[in-house]
This record gives C-alpha cells, structure tokens and sequence, in this order.
C-alpha cells in the first residue's frame, strides 16, 4: 500500500510533487538541542535573584523556545504565509486581551477594591501611583 | 441527481484526493489551514487561563512567591525535557511519513506515544503529591506543612511590616484610597471582596501556631490556578495521545507516504501546540523567583 517511489520521484506534476517542505533531520535535532539547552538555562536563571527581572527572563526564554518549535517543527519558516499571518494575528488578539484586562485590573484596583489595595501597596507600586 | 453530477470512478483521480478538492496541493493547503485555525482557537482558549494568572500574579505575587515552592522543579523540568523529545520525535515522523519510511514512522509515534505516557505518569504523581498534601483549591487547601526553603520566609517577613503599616494608616476611610486620591473619589470598601480581605494576616494561622514564617492569604488561589491550567493542558494530551494512537494504526497499514502524509502533519501540528503550552506552564507555575 505504501506510496511507489518512482511515482512521485519521475514525474514532475506540480499537484502531486512538494506537498509540504521536508525538514532535514540535522535541523530537527539541532531544534531539538537548542530547546533542551534553553530548559537548562531557564531553570538557571531561575535560582538567580534578579527582581522583576526574573520573570521576564523567563518569558523571554520561554518565546525564544516556542518560536523555535513553531518556525521548524511546525513548519511555518516554509508554509504559506498566510497561514503565518492567521498564526501572528491570534498572538495580536491574544497580548490585546491579557495587555487591557491587565491594565484594567490594575488601574482600578488601588482606588476602587480598598481591601486589595491596601495589601497590595507594599508589595509593588500600582500604575500611575506616586513615589 | 448528485449522482448524476459527481463522477464516482476511482481511476480518475489519485488515491488519496477527496473529489471535492481540485488536486492534492489544494486538498493539503485546505487541510493545514483548517488545523491552523483550530490552533487558534485553542490558543485563545487557554489565553483565558494566562490571562487570570496574569491579572491574580501582578495583584498579589506573594501567593505566587509562597506556594510555587510547593511544586517540584526537578518534575516539572523532567517533563518539559520528556514533552519536547516528543515534539522532536513527532517532527521526524512527519519527515519519515512525507519520505514513505513507514517503520520509521512507526516507530517514531509509538516513541511520542510513550512519552506522553511518562508526561501523564509524572503528573500523577504530582498531583498524587499535592492530594495527599491537601494542596488542592478553594476550601480543600489545608496543608499541614509550609512549603520548603527558608528564603521566602526571611523576604516575606519584611514584606508583611510593610504592609502592616500601610494596613494600620487605612484604619481611616479615605486613606486607602489617599496615595492616588486624586484619581477616584470612590472610598474604600467597608470589607475586602469576599476571599480577597485586607486581614491577610489573622485569616490562615488559626491552628498552625507551628508554623515559622507567615502565610500569604489565599493560597489557595495558586492551586486553583495550577489545576486549572495543568489539567486543561493534560486533558489535551490525553486527546493528543488517542489521534496518535489512531495514527499508529494506520501507519502500520502502510496508508501514509509522500502524497498522504497529511494526517501525520496536522496531528503533528496539535501535539507541537500542546509542547508549547507547556513550554510557558513550567516556567509561569514552577520557576517565580
């Protein structure tokens, strides 16, 4: 039942041949690597103190990461481009939703939630709050 | 009438195109399309999860600070390393598929399959651990032990005289809102929103008088979070596990190859969105510092 080789490798008819893009296995692994590498270096950084630092650290790691899963391993480096922009517009969507929601609930929250705010305020400043 | 329209002849188109796609590139391109999609929405989906961990950590990180010491580095890492040597594994198979090596690939999905066999195993434990310690959301949260490492318990300390200033200076009404007064003219809540009072420090110590450092209120929030995201994401491995398994199935019938490798490619798809999930879950849940 497998395909016959020879079908595919002698003709040259572009509905049959290059569907999708073949990823050469040293990329994979080295992907593979790289990934690995960088779980070593967040969990790292992670026993260092760098503040606030830290988790953007760790995000940033965190996206290096997954851009390397979804441009190689995902295939999105060869696929159509639109395919990339539906990916790119979610992400858009995405920082939309958490980026208000985020600066809504911290806008409101000192002056609006007095029981939260009070047990916030030693913890970190609020936006817009004075020094 | 349709039969009259749709020729049935199987000569007349390749095997594996459906006869409502004009050729395989154009059935393949609507296929990776739709998966695409799917992706999207699954990412919107769980967006909603990060979005309540974005909001409860920038609003009270001392939770996040306190009970991630509850979780275990060393599983949590094991299993990031296990889900992308899966990821790395359902990549290859998609590259065995599209060159026609069918034992290959085969043998490259039962090794994702075992991984994600481990994944679970790992989180059974985990979750065994946080079961039998009671550390579990809402009104179940009720560990006998404080999370281990002595650190947090000296930073937190300084934290709290801090805030217990703060607390006393809003003993007046107007205060609380006094250091960005001229923003709202809103007072103070009488009582803090239910769960989330401003007596953070009377709430969680009645009976714990063994304990040495204070207690953030409201862990339980943490783990409510922590399930949430962790066992939405093992449900969708769980999902993931049983198209991998239905792909098995077919590969060793030998159905896959260069021109019909498209379910391995979209399965593969999921189960890379799935690794990435997690690629943020570990840090977010199990390394705050």
């Amino acid at each position: 039942m497998t395909q016959p080789p020879a079908d595919s490798s002698t003709t040259h008819d572009s509905t049959h041949s290059a569907l999708g893009h073949v990823v050469p296995l040293w990329l994979l692994a080295a992907v593979f690597g790289t990934l690995l590498v960088l779980t070593g270096v967040t969990v790292a950084a992670a026993q260092v103190d760098l503040g606030n630092l830290n988790l953007y650290l760790a995000l940033a790691i965190a996206g290096v990461k997954a851009s390397l899963v979804i441009l190689f391993f995902m295939h999105l480096f060869w696929d159509r481009s639109f395919n990339a922009m539906i990916f790119v517009g979610c992400l858009l969507f995405v920082s939309l939703f958490i980026g208000i929601v985020l600066t809504d609930s911290r806008a409101n929250n000192v002056s609006a939630v007095g029981g939260q705010g009070s047990a916030m305020r030693g913890v970190h400043a609020p936006l817009g709050s004075p020094k | 009438m349709t039969q009259a329209t749709i020729p049935q002849s199987p000569h007349d188109h390749p095997e594996h195109l459906s006869h409502h796609f004009e050729s395989l590139r154009q059935q393949y391109d609507s296929g990776k399309l739709g998966i695409w999609l799917f992706l999207t929405t699954e990412i919107l989906m769980f967006s909603g999860l990060f979005c309540g961990y974005a909001v409860l950590r920038s609003l009270h990180p001392e939770i996040f600070l306190y009970a991630h010491r509850y979780l275990s580095v060393e599983l949590g890492a094991l299993n990031t390393v296990v889900l992308i040597f899966s990821s790395f594994t359902m990549a290859w198979a998609v590259r065995a598929a599209q060159l026609g090596q069918t034992k290959l690939l085969v043998r490259l999905l039962t090794i994702t399959l075992v991984c994600a066999f481990v994944f679970l195993g790992v989180k059974f434990v985990e979750y065994k651990n946080k079961w039998e310690e009671s550390l579990l959301p809402g009104k179940f949260y009720r560990p006998e032990e404080p999370p281990p490492g002595g650190k947090f318990q000296k930073l937190r300390e300084t934290d709290f005289q801090s805030v217990k200033k703060d607390a006393s200076a809003d003993a007046k009404p107007q205060v609380a809102a006094g250091a960005v007064g001229e923003r709202s003219t809103i007072g103070p809540a009488a009582i803090g929103p239910t769960g989330l009072s401003e007596h953070w420090l009377e709430g969680r110590h009645h009976g714990r008088e063994s304990w040495s450092g204070p207690e953030p209120d409201n862990v339980q929030l943490f783990f409510g979070i922590y399930f949430a995201m962790t066992g939405l994401h093992g449900v969708h491995v769980i999902g993931g596990m049983m198209v991998i398994a239905w792909l098995i199935s077919k590969a060793r019938k030998g159905v896959f190859g260069p021109r019909h490798f498209a379910p391995v490619d979209f399965v593969g798809l999921y189960w890379h969105l799935v690794d990435l999930v997690w690629i943020f879950l570990f840090p977010l849940l199990y390394l705050i510092s």
